[in-house]
Parts: C-alpha cells; sequence; structure tokens
C-alpha cells in the first residue's frame, strides 16, 4: 500500500467512528440505531464515495478528458430514464429488474455520449464536458417531462435532484455493494484503463483491444450511476474532484492511484455527510448540497492551481 | 520478414493504397521514404493492426495480421504510432513499463523490470524517468515512447517518423540505437521523411507514391536522381559521402 493510500485509510477510521457516533437517537443499548440506521448508513455513504470516484476516473479515462464525470455526461439521466420507463410499464417488477432496465439505459445513454464527442475536434478540450451537459440536459429535461405528465415527479425529484442518506437503513442500501464491486473490477482493470487513455493506437499496439475495454469501463460507469442514483440519488462532483486531486498529486498510473482514488472518494463523502448532519442539528442538509457547495469551491481551486510537476 | 500481398486501402472514396505487394527483410533497417499522402503511414499502421485490413494480405514473422490474436502479435512487434502524444499525467518510468504489458498483463517480474531500466538508458532518459509527461518537451516524451516501443522487446519494431521532434543529437543517437538493435538480429521498419537519415543508416529502402511502391532497393539504388526527381518532384543532385549516398535536397 502507497503512503497516501495508508493516510487516507487511517483519515476513514475516525470519520466512519464519527459518523457511527452522530445522529439525533442516541445509540441505545440493544445497539437497535447503531445496526439498522447508523452503521448501514456510514457503509453507504463509503461505498457510494468510493464507487463514484472510480466510476469518475474512468468516464474520464473513456473520453481522454479530465473534466467529465457519469453525472455530467447523460448517464444519470439516462439510467433515470430506464428506471422511469420500467416503473411506469411494469410498476410491480422487481427491484433486480428495475436496476438492470436503468444500468441498460444508462449504458445507452454513455455509448451515446461517446459516439457524439467523437465527432468533436480532440484539440477542444472543453466541448467534451459542454457536450455532455447539454447532453444530460436534454435527458433530464425528456425525465422531467414524463415525470411531470404522469406524476412522478416526486420520484424524478429524488433520483436526480437531491442525493442524501437520511434515508437509508438496513435492508435499504444493500445495491451499493454492488456498485462497490464494479468500483473494486475497476480497480482491478486499473493497468487497461490507463493504457487506453494513452490512446486507441498505443492501446492496440500493446495487444489490448480498446473496444472490449471500454465495453467494460462503460459497464462500470453505468452500474455504479445507476445503482447510486436508484439507491441515494445522484451524489455530484465526487467524480469530478476527486480524481482531479489524485491526478494532480500521483499522476495517472491507475494501477497505484485508484485505490487512492476510492479512498478519497469515500473520505470526502462521508466527511460532507456528517457536516450535513451536524450544520443544522437537530435537522440535516442533503449531502448533495454540502457536495454542491464544497466541491464547486474545491474544483474552482483545481482549475486555478498549477499542476504539479515532477 | 514482413510479408505484403496486394493490399489496397481507401479511406471514403480516396484509394490510399493501390495493389501493393512487397517483403520487408528481417534483421535489417528498412525505410520507408516519400512525398506526405504517398500512403507510408498507413502502411506502416496496416502491417501494425492499428487499422483494420480492408483487401489484401500481411504476415509479420510468418503470423498473419488479421487473424492471429492482438495480443500474441504484441509480443512479436511493437508499434510507435505518429504523433504519440498524449495528455496522461504518467511518469516516464510508468510509461515505459507499459511496453512490458503484453508479457506479463499487470505483473511485471525482475526481466520485464530489467528491460525496462535498459529502455530507459537507452534513450537518455534516466534523469528525467521520474518526471510527469506534461512536464516534458515534445521532444522528451518522443523519446520516451521510444523507451516504450525498446521496452517491449520484440522482434519487429515499426516506427512512424520517430526523428519528427527530435533535435540532431538525439536523431543520430536514434539511429544508433537502431543499429545495435539490428545488429543485435532485430528488425526495424521506419517512416522517415529526413532523406538523408535513411541513405546514411538504412539497409533497405522502399520508395512510395501515391499508394504504390515506385522503387525498393539498397540505399545506393533508391537515392539516385532519377528515382529521387520524380518521386519528390524537385530537382536535386546525389553525392556520395563515405560510401553511402548523400542528397542534396535543400540547396
Amino acid at each position: 500500500m502507497n503512503r497516501p493510500a495508508l493516510l487516507l485509510a487511517l483519515l476513514l477510521v475516525p470519520l466512519a467512528g464519527a459518523s457511527l457516533g452522530v445522529g439525533v437517537a442516541s445509540l441505545s443499548g440493544d445497539g437497535l440505531v447503531f445496526w439498522v440506521s447508523r452503521l448501514p448508513r456510514t457503509l453507504a455513504v463509503m461505498l457510494t464515495g468510493a464507487a463514484l470516484a472510480v466510476a469518475g476516473v474512468v468516464m474520464q479515462q473513456l473520453v481522454r478528458n479530465r473534466f467529465v464525470e457519469p453525472g455530467t455526461t447523460g448517464t444519470g439521466e439516462a439510467a433515470a430514464l430506464g428506471l422511469l420507463t420500467v416503473t411506469l410499464i411494469a410498476p410491480g417488477a422487481a427491484l433486480w429488474v428495475k436496476m438492470l432496465a436503468a444500468t441498460a439505459a444508462g449504458l445507452l445513454g454513455t455509448a451515446a455520449f461517446l459516439a457524439l464527442i467523437r465527432r468533436l475536434p480532440p484539440q477542444e478540450v472543453l466541448l467534451v464536458p459542454i457536450a455532455g451537459l447539454v447532453w444530460s440536459g436534454v435527458l433530464g429535461a425528456m425525465v422531467l417531462h414524463i415525470g411531470w405528465q404522469t406524476d412522478l415527479l416526486q420520484l424524478v425529484g429524488i433520483w436526480l435532484m437531491t442525493g442524501e442518506f437520511s434515508g437509508v437503513i438496513a435492508g435499504r442500501y444493500e445495491l451499493l455493494w454492488l456498485a462497490g464491486l464494479a468500483a473494486a473490477l475497476a480497480i482491478f482493470a486499473a493497468d487497461r484503463f490507463a493504457i487506453l487513455g494513452l490512446g486507441d493506437g498505443v492501446a492496440r499496439g500493446l495487444g489490448l483491444n480498446p473496444r472490449s475495454v471500454m465495453r467494460l469501463g462503460m459497464v462500470v460507469v453505468a452500474l455504479v450511476t445507476a445503482l447510486v442514483m436508484a439507491t441515494v440519488g445522484m451524489v455530484p462532483f465526487i467524480g469530478l474532484v476527486v480524481p482531479n486531486i489524485v491526478s494532480r498529486v500521483m499522476g495517472d498510473n491507475l494501477r497505484a492511484s485508484l485505490p487512492v482514488t476510492a479512498l478519497g472518494g469515500a473520505a470526502l463523502l462521508l466527511a460532507c455527510d456528517i457536516l450535513g448532519r451536524l450544520v443544522i442539528h437537530p435537522y440535516e442538509i442533503p449531502v448533495s448540497a454540502v457536495l454542491g457547495v464544497c466541491g464547486s469551491a474545491l474544483f474552482l481551486w483545481l482549475l486555478w492551481r498549477a499542476p504539479r510537476h515532477g | 520478414m514482413i510479408k505484403v500481398t496486394d493490399l489496397s486501402h481507401r479511406i471514403g472514396p480516396a484509394p490510399i493504397l493501390s495493389d501493393v505487394s512487397l517483403s520487408l527483410p528481417a534483421g535489417k533497417i528498412t525505410a520507408l521514404i516519400g512525398p506526405n499522402g504517398a500512403g507510408k503511414s498507413t502502411l506502416l499502421s496496416l502491417i501494425a493492426r492499428l487499422t483494420p485490413l480492408q483487401h489484401g494480405q500481411i504476415t509479420v514473422a510468418g503470423l498473419d495480421v488479421a487473424r492471429t490474436p492482438s495480443a500474441a502479435l504484441a509480443k512479436v512487434m511493437a508499434i510507435l504510432p505518429q504523433n504519440a502524444s498524449v495528455h496522461s499525467r504518467l511518469r516516464v518510468r510508468d510509461l515505459v513499463a507499459f511496453g512490458r504489458w503484453p508479457h506479463h498483463q499487470g505483473r511485471p517480474g525482475p526481466e520485464d523490470r530489467a528491460m525496462v531500466a535498459a529502455a530507459i538508458t537507452r534513450m537518455g532518459l534516466d534523469a528525467l524517468a521520474d518526471r510527469f509527461l506534461d512536464a516534458l518537451s515534445g521532444g522528451q516524451r518522443q523519446r520516451a515512447h521510444l523507451a516504450m516501443a525498446f521496452a517491449q522487446g520484440t522482434e519487429w519494431l515499426l516506427l512512424d517518423e520517430p526523428l519528427a521532434a527530435l533535435d540532431m543529437a538525439h536523431a543520430r543517437r536514434l539511429m544508433q540505437e537502431l543499429a545495435a538493435l539490428r545488429d543485435a538480429g532485430k528488425s526495424v521498419v521506419l517512416v522517415l521523411h529526413e532523406v538523408n537519415y535513411a541513405a546514411a543508416w538504412a539497409d533497405h529502402v522502399v520508395a512510395m507514391q501515391n499508394g504504390r511502391i515506385v522503387a525498393e532497393g539498397p540505399p545506393a539504388e533508391v537515392f539516385t536522381p532519377a528515382v529521387l526527381e520524380p518521386l519528390y518532384d524537385m530537382p536535386l543532385r546525389v553525392e556520395t559521402y563515405a560510401g553511402r549516398p548523400l542528397v542534396l535536397n535543400h540547396l
């Protein structure tokens, strides 16, 4: 384990401890609050943060652009569209069917985005994130329209607007383990994504099929996004800020940096979640709102600060 | 040996290569020369299976490029694509280490590390080994990519304009290293625009124009005014220096 990973792991311990301790209800003697609410919430936050950060890196390698994440390239909106469709067509469908529909739609949305940006001139770095914002805006408008027409806006709001963890209890977050598993798969395939980031020519020259690496990456991105969106709602900025900070400090040797990115995502989201629980105690601010503030500040700082060389 | 048979290639309606057949000798340095748009880079990238084959057949060391798994080909030939510039923030050492990836698939052994270190030294990158690629000049980055191709340790080395960003000291050093590789039994194919580097270092020269081979042979046979003047559509003189042709194309 490298030094940044060790430091972050050590940081996660007190954060997790604080998260287990912070809340309105006091931890009762029978441990009910702890086992049903606090522990699931803490795990859910860490899994979400880690998975989103890793999915952000994967997306950035697929697109070869640092300024995108699944939330700004239409993946989340597409997954919401799939989930909405299946909710309308088959309201009683099993959870796994809904998840499958959301993931498949997220996959399609990501594939469409990748096809879309293929036509953009590669030297215009900022066109890619702008195209992503437009694409996610179009998909989001479709979701809103259908939601409005079918009186499902409330559901849509939960998915796309406010990612938050106050509703997480045992039995209602376990799908996030699957998102964590997808992120672990990406960490396992880190070299492939790093090589893909060097360009199709280099990847082919080293005997990799860029298309199959891309498909793997798209599955990881779609799976993580769909599961997070449906379980706790979209959480912005994690996939953007954490990978960029890690890349500035450690570079893009993903084999070394992806575990750090995962730990960093977990730590940042956990810190923001705890903050959201404390600011207007005994009430809560959604973690996505806290992140919106902290994340945009961090991102501006990233843009202004010169990269570290050497 | 690389054997190309009846190769044709189109991009849209435009023919890029027409009925190209040739064999490139093993254990030699082969230079592909010709004016812009002659099809040199396309030919190289077809040989290196970077571009899918449309018509014709290519074998490298007996392996059919269209049928052999890409991973197996990566152990036989290494390719330096044109403009291999990246926005990745990799350290030079990490980039060069990826050259060994076809051999270890993520689990480098001591032999892999030794070859990476040797390739870094070969390209004079020891002082830069821990620098990020985005903190290097274009020529230094080019050398890092060359070191990656060297580290792959393949029988065949295909280089598309390897001298493009190099200063003359590093250009000569690269040619010396390629000659050393050839003397060690490796085979090199490179696209060159500087005809005099080809004249001085290549064993075999292939001259291309409008998607066809117009001349092929040792430098002394190809570097003559009779071949070069129509090829580049310009008058020029060819002298002999140290037993090799010297093209006075810049006067």
